[in-house]
């Protein structure tokens, strides 16, 4: 019989599990009722007792590991804590959130533990056994998977499952001992842009593309770099939407050319970009493969602005794909909301 | 005062990203149509882990730089010529299959082995470079795996940027959730880095150091050793494209005015 293990970390607060971790954990709950198999949770966190208090309800064995040095996402003392978890909790299957912290870690566990790892699973399925769908080459070939070989970790991507939501309660909470080695490497913060210079919000609705037609020649004959930030920046700012880039565009940017300064590489998706998952996504400007297909393969409903008719890209990838001038839509677009908030 | 550093990177060829890709199921398992013809690049994010590499050795006399990859020895040579270059090093190649569909585990341990068998390579001194993910398999595994092997407690993931003090000590910036970089600090080597994009555009060819590279990328090649990657237990239950293909509306027709109301009224629709 499987017996499987759901790793969980906290976030920055150090005592409420990441919206990735509960995600995870309503995983772990489903395919332990379709196998009949025991669920144990663990939990890394500096306080992973409060942590734990959103999971009495789950009816699943609670591990913990907590202290100062797991309030850094660091390999060396996340490792070492996974290792114990997995050790205590004999498991099987494991699964885990595939979120920056645990996706640093989890091959090299699998691999102290003599198992075997997969990450980005997108579904798990199979009716007595485990096998999970992940994509290859980028998001342009789906796979299912499966192993017989034990421990098997699963590294699941978000927004796959919903994230388990239950009252609050008193937890019964086992805690694991960790032999911590030496530690060569201190997290000292993070670096980001300025609040209201964010362009990268995971959790917006929309995803709003912006491809390398924004810097080039116009009608007039010039490029008009410094309107299209505005325009960009201004509807990101009446939506609260994320912003995605194609890799020309970014790649002009680190040209030294003067295009779009907010633009950095952390905003490409695609082929060596992300791939977000968002409710909608509104593509600008953009005639090639990378954002219609790698980087929009998870966006609910996909609309586009571009010049280009006959752009074969969008065809059969999005839903509406707009023939116009994105500069005169978007200014309008951008009037509209305004007009609307008042 | 110059550290001195002996840079690995691991570094797989993939197919060019503008090629239509096609999976295919043989006797061996999936694999993608007509893959020994499909022209093939360096992995891209390898590619900037190999850029950053070879900065980091400029900067810092004595540094070695060594390229190691796993692929066919034809497809390695093709992809070698333009990769040659760009930036100087010496190839350690491995004779092997391609593409993405292999377990990564067995290419780790492969990897390892050959890393660990490099001639004059001292552990201590050792960074070991490669992209977070591939453009392949995408797992972002197989470094984290070959680190484990090698016995490297320091490993970073998404890293954009790296800046070395003169006590050997290292500030390492890596992609976290949000937009954001965290920053660490890291005692020195060795240490596993799995690049992303980083901060440096793609050098421009230049022959003389392509001539310098080549002249010990061919006996190189021609001494590859031959690999078999095991399946440990990994099989494929289904491998395709995906067939979700959608009805697109081309509107060609509309003001901008008529357009813009339309988006309004989707932005807002739940």
């Amino acid at each position: 019989m499987e017996k499987i293990l759901v790793l969980t970390h906290a976030d920055e607060s150090g005592s409420a599990l990441t919206k990735a971790s509960l995600e995870t954990v309503t995983a772990g709950l489903e395919l332990a009722a379709r196998l009949s198999a025991p669920l144990t949770i663990g939990i890394v966190a500096a306080d992973s007792a409060t942590a734990a208090t959103s999971l009495p309800s789950t009816g699943a064995r609670l591990l913990t590991v907590s202290g100062e040095a797991f309030a850094q996402a660091r390999y060396g003392s996340d490792a070492a804590a996974a290792e114990a978890l997995c050790r205590a909790a004999e498991a099987t299957i494991v699964l885990a959130p595939g979120t920056s912290r645990f996706t640093r870690i989890a091959a090299g566990v699998a691999h102290r533990l003599g198992g075997f790892v997969d990450t980005h699973i997108t579904a798990l399925s199979g009716a007595e056994t485990v096998e999970a769908s992940r994509w290859f080459y980028r998001q342009r070939i789906e796979a299912v998977i499966s192993r017989t070989t034990r421990p098997w970790f699963l590294l699941l991507d978000a927004g796959t499952h919903a994230a388990f939501a239950d009252a609050a309660g008193t937890a019964q909470v086992e805690s694991v001992a960790v032999e911590l080695p030496a530690q060569r490497t201190t997290v000292s913060g993070f670096r980001a842009p300025a609040q209201d210079a964010q362009t990268i919000r995971p959790d917006a609705k929309m995803l709003f593309v912006a491809g390398a037609g924004w810097t080039k020649k116009q009608p007039d004959g010039q490029t008009h770099a410094a309107e299209a930030g505005e325009l960009i920046l201004g509807f990101l700012h009446a939506t609260g939407a994320s912003l995605g880039s194609s890799k020309s565009l970014v790649d002009q940017g680190g040209e030294g050319n003067s295009v779009l300064p907010f633009l950095t590489h952390l905003n490409q998706i695609g082929q060596t970009g992300s791939t977000p998952r968002h409710a909608k996504g509104l593509s600008t400007c953009c005639h090639g493969e990378e954002p219609h297909v790698v980087g929009w393969r998870f966006i609910g409903s996909r609309r586009a602005i571009s010049l280009d008719p006959n752009c074969g890209w969008t065809r059969g990838k999005a839903d509406v794909v707009y023939v116009a001038d994105a500069f005169q839509v978007m200014a309008k677009v951008n009037a509209l909301l305004a007009a609307a908030k008042g | 005062m110059a550290n001195v550093l002996h840079i690995v990177v691991c570094a797989g060829i993939v197919p060019d990203p503008l090629q239509t890709l096609e999976p295919v199921t043989g006797p061996a398992g999936p694999g993608l149509k007509n893959e020994m013809v499909l022209p093939a690049v360096l992995d891209p994010w390898a590619a900037s882990a190999l850029y950053e590499a070879a900065a980091l050795a400029a900067k810092n006399p004595g540094s070695k730089l060594w390229l190691v990859s796993l692929g066919p020895k034809a497809k390695l040579q093709q992809v070698m010529m333009t990769v040659a270059q760009k930036v100087a090093f010496e190839l350690v190649p491995v004779d092997g299959p391609i593409g993405g569909f292999p377990d990564a585990h067995a290419t780790a341990a492969v990897l390892a082995e050959t890393i660990a068998a490099i001639p004059g390579l001292d552990r201590a001194k050792l960074l070991l470079f490669g992209g977070w993910e591939s453009a392949t398999r995408g797992a972002g595994v197989t470094l984290q795996l070959v680190g484990e092997r090698l016995g490297i407690g320091d490993q970073f993931q998404g890293v954009d940027q790296i800046t070395l003090s003169d006590d050997g000590s290292f500030e390492v910036l890596e992609r976290v959730e949000g937009g954001k970089h965290q920053v660490s600090v890291c005692a020195g080597t060795p240490a596993v880095l799995g690049w992303a994009t980083g901060n440096l555009a793609e050098p421009r060819n230049n022959p003389q150091v392509g001539m310098a590279n080549m002249r010990t990328i061919m006996p190189a090649l021609a001494k590859a050793k031959a690999a078999k990657l095991e399946a440990n237990g990994l099989s494929y239950v289904s491998v395709a494209l995906p067939k979700q293909q959608r009805e697109t509306r081309v509107v060609k027709d509309l003001s901008p005015d008529q357009i813009a109301a339309e988006l309004v009224e989707w932005i807002g629709a739940e």
